[in-house]
């Protein structure tokens, strides 16, 4: 009885699309919510996952930063070189990317590559 | 310090939260150095010190599981738990339960459905769902009710339900509730007491199950359940 509930134990779906799109050869980078302030909508822990192609899972806010967060990750994507990036509040008037509900994020965003890739650099 | 594998992180991380152990990934933010650390690891239970870390703040990450960033002197250090899904114990396969366990995955749950009668707990009508076509008194003991479990009785049938939320109220499971109406809810209130158990135990059972939306259909009592055993868990 305990073997079959253990079947059933489910890994987090954000990371099980990141490690498909792994295995399907696809170059991947992952962002992670590290630290908020405020009224953040999600919490710290939270991922998002991206390919080079601009597909991604999960989330790091309501959606107000994921287009930022995406445009961030391709290129850790072709650099290999993870990123940390703030996030406050929007100002309004601007055109810049922040979070409209008044939180301030910090985000690690890392690309997920195989260990072959590493012994080639 | 050896230079990041993530892939290989990714998939033990992934392999781990299948095999229901509980994990702290630490990154060290500046390098992005990465190591799992592995509740189960070492003969004498939790091996939980990695480089420079302390092993009693990621044994409190895990304890808590919330993420946070501890400063070292290798730099900040950023800690995510990935800890076991709250399980819930549905007994009774039946309609209200076909809505509730897809719903109760979907938000995260690892499910489990008990039903001994003939028909009831099949894949066909269950897809996918972890499925136990026995007896409570007989398949209670196995699960292991804890303090990260919730149960809900749903087939109106004293024989079925009563020896589920008894196993229930013997545990430290952080939601019990039980279908019916206020009248079967007092019936079964004095089955139970009659049975031994103490008013503030009986009291432990949500019931008439669920918060109280006007639900009517069985998938919005499946919502109605759903979201008080999440506040049960959350609040």
């Amino acid at each position: 009885m305990d073997s079959s509930n253990r079947r059933h134990t489910n890994a987090d779906p954000v990371l099980a699309q990141a490690a498909e799109w792994l295995d399907e050869g696809r170059r991947i980078a992952l962002a992670t919510v590290t630290r908020t302030w405020g009224s953040a909508p999600r919490r710290a822990g939270s991922h998002m996952a991206i390919a080079a192609n601009g597909d991604f899972s999960g989330s790091v806010s309501g959606g107000c930063i994921e287009g930022a967060v995406i445009q961030t990750a391709l290129e850790v994507i072709e650099s290999g070189t993870a990123r940390t990036l703030e996030f406050g509040v929007t100002n309004e008037m601007a055109w810049e990317v922040g979070l409209a509900c008044g939180g301030r994020v910090h985000l690690f965003v890392e690309a997920v590559v195989e260990e072959s890739e590493w012994t080639d650099r | 310090m050896d230079r990041p594998v993530r892939g290989r992180v990714l998939r033990e991380l992934i392999e781990a939260q299948r095999n229901g152990r509980d994990v702290v990934l630490a990154t060290w933010l500046a390098d992005g150095a990465q190591e799992l650390i592995d509740s189960g690891s070492g003969p004498d239970g939790p091996g939980l010190d990695g480089p420079g870390l302390d092993a009693d703040i990621v044994a409190e990450v895990l304890r808590v599981g919330e993420s946070r960033t501890v400063e070292t002197p290798q730099g900040d250090v950023f800690l995510r738990p990935y800890i076991r899904a709250p399980r819930l114990i549905v007994v009774g396969a039946v309609h209200i339960a076909q809505a509730l366990v897809p719903m109760a995955t979907l938000a995260g749950f690892q499910v489990t459905v008990l039903d001994p009668r003939e028909g009831f707990a099949t894949a066909d009508r269950f897809p996918g769902a972890a499925l136990i076509r026995q007896w409570p008194d007989r398949a209670m003991a196995g699960l292991a009710l804890d303090g990260r479990t919730a149960l809900v009785a749903l087939t109106h049938d004293p024989k079925i339900d009563d020896p589920a939320l008894e196993a229930a109220l013997g545990s430290d499971a952080f939601y019990v509730g039980a279908l019916g109406s206020r009248k079967t809810q007092g019936a079964r209130r004095e089955r139970l007491g009659a049975a031994g158990y103490s008013s503030s135990d009986v009291d432990r059972i949500h019931g008439p199950v669920g918060l109280p939306i006007g639900a009517r259909t069985p998938e919005e009592i499946a919502v109605a359940v759903l979201a008080q055993v999440i506040g049960a868990l959350r609040l």
